[in-house]
């Protein structure tokens, strides 16, 4: 008797004298979404303005709790001209450049594959490329180092490609599988019937349609490895080859504790991962939906 | 004449479906198999061709000689190396499961593998929590939404040293601006880092931070997926605001759940930066998760200890290994076909 009554009762008692809209709210509830949101947004980004704006101010009034103070750019003329900073930024862009390249066409061509065709070996292929993230980076470093310098790629940059591939690309299949899963399969169909071969339906037909889901793993690829420290900082020694993620650290100890510099080279190395996520972020809603997700 | 004829389609037939299933699985091989199956499957064993021999050789080799290390008693004193000009040889040996039984009844595993669980469950399910909020109310018109979005999404921009690094300039004890605004406010400031309660509840906040762009987003998606005639039926119904959100959301976004809780729980398991770099596992061993205890034994101790940190490395393997099999059987969607 209750659970009948209840539902009507509080969907008809509070009913306002204002008959609101479907999707419409009262202007209490939009203050509160734009506050949650406000605060959240602040939460997001302050860490990363703090950086930005104590790089602004002069070395000595690091860890002053001033928004600004004396705003210079010293910081940065002395991280560009006293350190090989611009080497190792163009080794880390090498780096990545070359493993989003490599990493976006490998995985749309796997996530293809595992998406519209059975074949013997596909159930293997899927688990693998779940269990590849499994492993911890700590055990596989030490003979991934060991491979690396028997093939001679230590302290080479397609060596860090290599390795980097290995923790993008499993993430990236799954997802474009998923993504690929949502394109209709009459489209690879009409292909065949017109004569195209599967590679041909996947470059010319599916790929063009697959252009969010592309873009995100070019994200995802990119900030992988520009972000990576463990292996970049096993793998690459002497001051000319070390990547962003070494170099810093080399740049730690030369510096000892200080901020300045540290937070200078720390906007630095965010921009390049801004810009490729300005061009990502327009497909990574839809992207990801279709993609991650679906697995 | 009549059974003769359908006897002889039976077995044309039983021809044709042995034919049919050299694409996938099971009976025994018929003369030739291997070179249909080639023709039939060329291409896409060529379009996944590189990821399996990329994976095999820089995965797959490492994971041998890790899971063989682990039944050794190799450490720095023991395995082969140079010294100057002279080449020692290895010289550790097999023991067997010793290393494993020594893990499971000893207290440093288990102790680590607590904290381990811990640090998982709380950061996937306040990560997804906050993650599905934010979604939710993102997925309203609401003015100002694209440059929420953004906002958002920022600490998932940024490389992930970076932002740890910013937080370690927050969390900083005596200049840090956390304390300063305690000290601001008349507070004693707090060891941010330094306390071991204290330095778990840092960790954990910080991984949350960079985990919830990820989980908004893609959770973003999965509510732009639910059609919008499901909420307009469920409101004809009289359904309130809650209970929309209960049948109507919570199932539409079942399937985007399912995945990024599986891929966040491993990710999280696994997360050696944020730890790394935030404390190193410190203070004591208090923020010490089982991957960086791996990588603290074969890098950090001295003698580095080699094989006890692939043993930490394979139970790690085994455990995730045994939640995604149970997990995904427990949750296994339709029309998965792997």
């Amino acid at each position: 008797m209750t659970s009948t009554t209840t539902p009507t009762a509080r969907h008809s008692a509070p009913r306002p004298a204002k008959v609101r809209k479907r999707g419409e709210r009262s202007p209490l509830a939009s203050t509160a979404l734009h506050l949650t949101l406000i605060v959240a947004s602040v939460i997001a980004v302050f860490p990363v303005l703090w950086v930005l704006l104590t790089s602004l101010k002069p070395a000595a009034f690091a860890t002053t709790t001033d928004f600004f103070k004396d705003t210079t750019l010293e910081n940065y003329t002395n991280l560009i001209q006293d350190t090989k900073f611009l080497t190792w930024f163009g080794n880390s862009l090498i780096v990545a450049g070359l493993t989003t390249l490599i990493g976006v066409i490998v995985s749309a061509s796997t996530g293809y594959a595992v998406s519209r065709f059975r074949f013997p070996g596909k159930r293997g292929l899927m688990w693998t490329l779940l269990i590849t993230q499994m492993f911890p980076v700590a055990v596989l470093i030490v003979p991934i180092y060991n491979i690396m310098a028997g093939m001679g790629l230590l302290n080479k940059p397609a060596g860090l490609v290599i390795t980097y591939l290995t923790i993008s690309v499993p993430f990236c299949a799954w997802m474009m599988k998923g993504f690929f899963d949502t394109i209709p399969r009459e489209i690879d169909e009409s292909g065949q019937v017109d004569g195209l071969t599967p590679f041909g339906t996947f470059w010319r037909l599916i790929l063009p349609l697959a252009k969010p889901g592309l873009a995100v793993t070019a994200f995802y690829s990119f900030i992988t490895a520009w972000g990576e420290v463990a292996y970049a900082s096993a793998f690459m020694v002497g001051e000319d080859n070390l990547t962003l993620a070494g170099g810093l650290q080399l740049f730690v100890n030369q510096y000892g504790a200080q901020w300045g510099p540290m937070t200078a080279a720390s906007v630095l190395i965010a921009i390049p991962a801004a810009l490729v996520f300005l061009f990502a972020q327009k497909h990574l809603v839809t992207g990801m939906s279709a993609g991650a997700v679906k697995g | 004449m009549a059974v003769h004829t359908s006897q002889s389609v039976a077995k044309a037939a039983g021809d044709d479906v042995a034919r049919g299933r050299s694409r996938g699985t099971g009976n025994p091989p018929p003369p030739g198999r291997i070179r249909r199956a080639l023709s039939t499957h060329w291409y896409a064993w060529t379009m996944v061709a590189p990821v399996v021999v990329v994976i095999g050789v820089i995965i797959g080799y490492p994971l041998v000689r890790g899971v063989y290390l682990s039944l050794t008693d190799a450490n720095e004193r023991n395995v082969a190396r140079s010294i100057g000009v002279n080449h020692l040889p290895a010289t550790y040996e097999f023991v067997g499961l010793d290393n494993y039984t020594d893990a499971l009844t000893g207290e440093q595993f288990l102790g680590t593998l607590g904290w381990t669980l811990v640090w998982t469950v709380s950061c996937v399910t306040i990560t997804f929590a906050l993650g599905m909020a934010l979604a939710n109310i993102l997925n309203r018109k609401i003015a100002g939404r694209s440059a929420y979005r953004m906002a958002l999404i920022l600490p998932w921009a940024v490389p992930g040293f970076v932002s740890v690094f910013a937080w370690r300039f927050l969390y900083n004890n005596d200049r840090g601006l956390l304390n300063k605004v305690l000290a601001g406010g008349g507070f004693d400031g707090i060891d941010w880092l330094g306390d071991p309660t204290v330095a778990k509840i840092s960790v954990i906040v910080v991984n949350v931070w960079l985990g919830v762009p990820f989980m908004m987003v893609a959770l973003l998606g999965g509510l732009q997926s639910i059609p919008s005639e499901h909420y307009e039926a469920a409101e004809m119904d009289g359904a309130t605001a809650w209970q929309r959100f209960r049948h109507v959301t919570l199932p539409g976004l079942r399937p985007v759940s399912t995945t990024v809780i599986l891929l966040s729980t491993i990710w999280t398991f696994n997360m050696f930066p944020v730890i790394f770099l935030l404390t190193r596992g410190g203070p004591g061993e208090a923020t010490q998760i089982l991957v960086t205890q791996a990588y603290k034994f074969s890098f950090e101790i001295s003698p580095r200890d080699f094989a006890q940190s692939s043993t930490w490395g394979v139970l790690i393997l085994v455990l995730l290994l045994i939640f995604a099999t149970i997990y995904r059987r427990v949750l296994r969607t339709q029309g998965d076909d792997w």
